[in-house]
């Protein structure tokens, strides 16, 4: 296998979505390549760090702020009936 | 080196309850659904827009337009995955609203200089987060998925932040499977070769321990 070839099936490697048998050919791949596997452990870490980031929370405040006026919205839309959009 | 651990989502079981009680004019569990769910959308909003007030915005939209067109729900996708393309949309909207000098278009397929082959192979210190303070850390990160084409971000974003599969980004996306793959590899290899500059590991032999 090339690591090219490895490259174009990380996603499904990383998703855990293949069949053994390309399973067990990736990782023998991966026993011996170590750009290949840099490549693949920092991937999976950058999955992760982007996962566990909280980056872009919704702050207390502001979410109250925000569900607040949804809900007066709805209550309006529902008294004055259906609106077209 | 095993797959990576998807995050587990609420229970839905009571949701197309609060769906049907909702349709039948239920503010409050329409309340009950907003509340489920506006963190996420705030965050796909805020990825795509890159911009808080607009993200805020999008949380507002969003709602009031599933709220408005609750009839047009059939439930034969989970609410959370048909909100999300209502999201999507408005965000996009936003988005080119703010930049109409630029194309910004989900369907397109993306050539960016940088493609997936990779160039930096150099391993990452154990513990990055542990190398720069959580703000600078938020930083990195925010600035690092910015340089993202819009299309490659979304799809990151949905698959791997929100963790929404890759049929169920396909539909909230009207992507076909083939292009989800092929933007959500691209992205992540292009994330990888930008953080890969702050948390490569440093040479030693710079003189300190």
């Amino acid at each position: 296998m090339k690591c090219s070839e490895f490259l174009q099936e990380l996603t499904n490697y990383l998703d855990g979505v293949m069949d053994d048998r390309t399973k067990a050919e990736l990782e023998g791949h991966l026993a011996w390549c170590h750009n290949c596997y840099v490549v693949c452990d920092t991937t999976k870490k950058t999955i992760e760090i982007y996962r566990d980031s909280q980056l872009y929370e919704l702050p207390d405040d502001l979410r109250t702020r925000l569900r607040s006026a949804i809900v007066a919205k709805c209550q309006a839309r529902k008294k004055n009936g259906p609106e077209t959009t | 080196m095993g797959a990576i651990q998807p995050k587990i989502g609420e229970p839905v079981s009571d949701e197309l309850a609060l769906v049907q009680a909702a349709k039948s004019g239920d503010v409050s569990a329409f309340e009950d659904l907003v509340k489920r769910y506006d963190r996420n959308v705030f965050r796909i909003a805020q990825h795509i827009t890159q911009n808080r007030e607009d993200a805020e915005d999008v949380v507002q939209d969003a709602f009031l337009k599933a709220y408005s067109n609750l009839e047009q729900f059939q439930g034969q996708s989970k609410f959370y995955t048909w909100l999300v393309r209502i999201a999507v949309n408005e965000a996009l909207m936003k988005l080119r609203r703010r930049r109409p000098e630029r194309m910004v278009s989900l369907d397109e397929e993306v050539k960016t200089e940088e493609d997936s082959m990779p160039r930096e192979v150099a391993d990452w210190s154990p513990n990055p987060e542990q190398q720069y303070s959580q703000a600078e850390l938020k930083d990195i990160l925010g600035k690092t998925i910015q340089g993202l084409p819009p299309s490659f971000r979304t799809v990151f974003v949905l698959r791997d932040v929100e963790g929404l599969s890759t049929e169920e980004t396909a539909e909230a996306l009207e992507l076909s499977v083939p292009a989800v793959k092929s933007r959500l590899l691209r992205a992540r290899l292009q994330l990888r070769e930008r953080l890969s500059r702050y948390f490569k590991k440093r040479e030693s032999g710079d003189g300190k321990p």
